[in-house]
């Protein structure tokens, strides 16, 4: 009896080991090699800075309440509360004991792109790579020149504050298993300018406007063909709107109107941005106006939800 | 026929005493984004020059300006204790923060009579003043603004 119990305990215990290697195997962190980080060349700062402001890292990872340029200090520090706990948003300053002054740019990029921290584990997707993996290469290392440029800060974020079994990042890989990818969100006509695909590129890539805008399922996955059709706010009451042709406000809005309301921050109606787009647009309004021209092309041009 | 008459007349008066009490009722959702309204239409007005679709016009701006003082006077009497619920546009934080929520409209109002005082004289003046305006109503709509659809 006992013996066919420890036989039994001993299955249980194999097809776990199996099971677990399995799911390692599948899910394991999946760091571009350190050759496809090479030859990149020197960086363009300009156009870094311009990578920076259309994914508004200072959003997220300056000090909480700062101002004007000491907003450029990327000290981290930020609490993000959301339906998995709360994550402590990092240093990611030049500093090379509290930042990422000693990252090389392969670190960096496979941070950006595959959701890889140095030390090869996973990283939690409150960091979008989820959308930074659509990012250009050159843009990255662009954005890794010109973040190298930024001011240093010794600040150290509190670790993340999330329950049991969110805390685990091995199971991060099975989330990437189910959401992870780098391919065009929305299918466009093969006929569309290149203004449109610009706009794809930055709207689904360093702008991340979908984590946002687009619902999720309870694992904080994108729910299929919802894309940019609104959400709850994940910061509380009220709800980010719909930016797809669909949309009761935004869907009336000529091109012309998202481009200067990106701009200028007014609603064709002279309502402004508020909330969390109110930085969002703050940022987006430092990029030269075609860019902005160009987002509201593609948004013109996306499935109507 | 004179009684069905009466009657209509009635009806008719109530249904607008209620059309009146509801667009007038203070501390509304309603009452709130009317007052806002009035602020954007001023804003576009001044738009409307600083981009050149309508030709400077002196007084027109001054109205606009006015028209932004004086109801950013007022909003904040929209938001008295007790009317924290029922207005899903409303952040709790206005009541949280109260002060800070009057002293934002009491700068957009003083913002708006300081171009009064020395009113832009050209479209390029009106576009400069909306700048200066402006970022108080992105300011405020970050902090204490919901959005609902």
């Amino acid at each position: 009896m006992i013996r066919r119990f420890v036989r039994y305990l001993l299955c249980l215990v194999g097809v776990f080991v199996i099971g677990g290697a399995v799911f390692y195997f599948i899910t394991a962190p999946n760091a571009l090699p350190e050759s496809h980080w090479a030859n990149l060349g020197d960086p363009d700062l300009k156009n870094g800075e311009m990578v920076f402001w259309t994914g508004g890292c200072v959003s997220c990872h300056a000090a909480p309440g700062s101002e004007g340029d000491a907003k450029l200090t990327l000290s981290g520090g930020l609490a993000l509360k959301s339906p998995f706990g709360t994550f402590h948003v990092p240093n990611i300053s030049p500093d090379e004991k509290a930042g990422i002054g000693t990252w090389t740019l392969a670190q960096f990029g496979n941070a950006m792109k595959r959701g890889v921290s140095p030390n090869g584990q996973h990283l939690y997707p409150a960091f979008p790579y989820n959308s930074y993996a659509r990012i250009s290469d050159k843009d990255i290392n662009d954005l890794f020149g010109y973040l190298k440029t930024l001011p240093k800060s010794g600040n150290v974020a509190p670790p993340h504050d999330l329950p049991f079994p969110y805390n685990i990042r091995l199971a991060l890989g099975g989330w990437k298993f189910l959401y992870f990818n780098d391919e065009p969100r929305v299918v466009l006509a093969p006929t569309v300018d290149d203004k449109v695909k610009r706009g794809q590129y930055l709207v689904e890539g360093a702008g991340h406007c979908g984590e946002c805008h687009t619902p999720r399922d309870r694992l904080g996955g994108f729910v299929a063909n919802t894309w940019l059709s609104g959400a709850p706010n994940p910061e509380g009451r009220g709800r980010i709107p719909n930016i797809t042709p669909g949309s009761k406000t935004v869907g009336s809005w000529s091109q012309d109107d998202i481009a200067n309301y990106l701009e200028t921050g007014f609603t064709p109606d002279f309502d402004t941005a508020g909330g969390s787009m109110a930085e969002v647009q703050r940022n987006l309004a430092r990029l030269p106006k075609p860019e902005l021209e160009a987002i509201a092309a593609y948004l013109k041009a996306v499935p109507s939800h | 026929m004179r009684l069905k008459a009466i009657t209509a007349a009635v009806l008719i008066a109530g249904l607008g005493v209620i059309g009146v009490a509801i667009a007038a009722e203070d501390g509304t959702h309603e009452a709130r984004s009317a007052l806002m309204k009035k602020v954007g239409g001023a804003a576009g007005a001044m738009t409307a020059i600083a981009k050149g679709e309508k030709p400077y016009d002196a007084e027109a701006v001054k109205a606009a300006l006015m028209t932004i003082s004086e109801t950013a006077k007022v909003f904040p009497d929209q938001f008295k204790p007790g009317t924290e619920t029922g207005d899903k546009a409303a952040s709790p934080k206005i009541w949280e923060d109260h002060e800070d929520f009057k002293a934002r409209a009491a700068k957009l109002s003083a913002d708006a009579d300081k171009v009064l005082a020395q009113l832009p004289t050209d479209a390029a003046g009106v576009g400069g003043a909306l700048k200066t305006l402006g970022g108080n109503c992105g300011g405020c709509h970050e902090k204490f603004r919901i959005k609902t659809e």
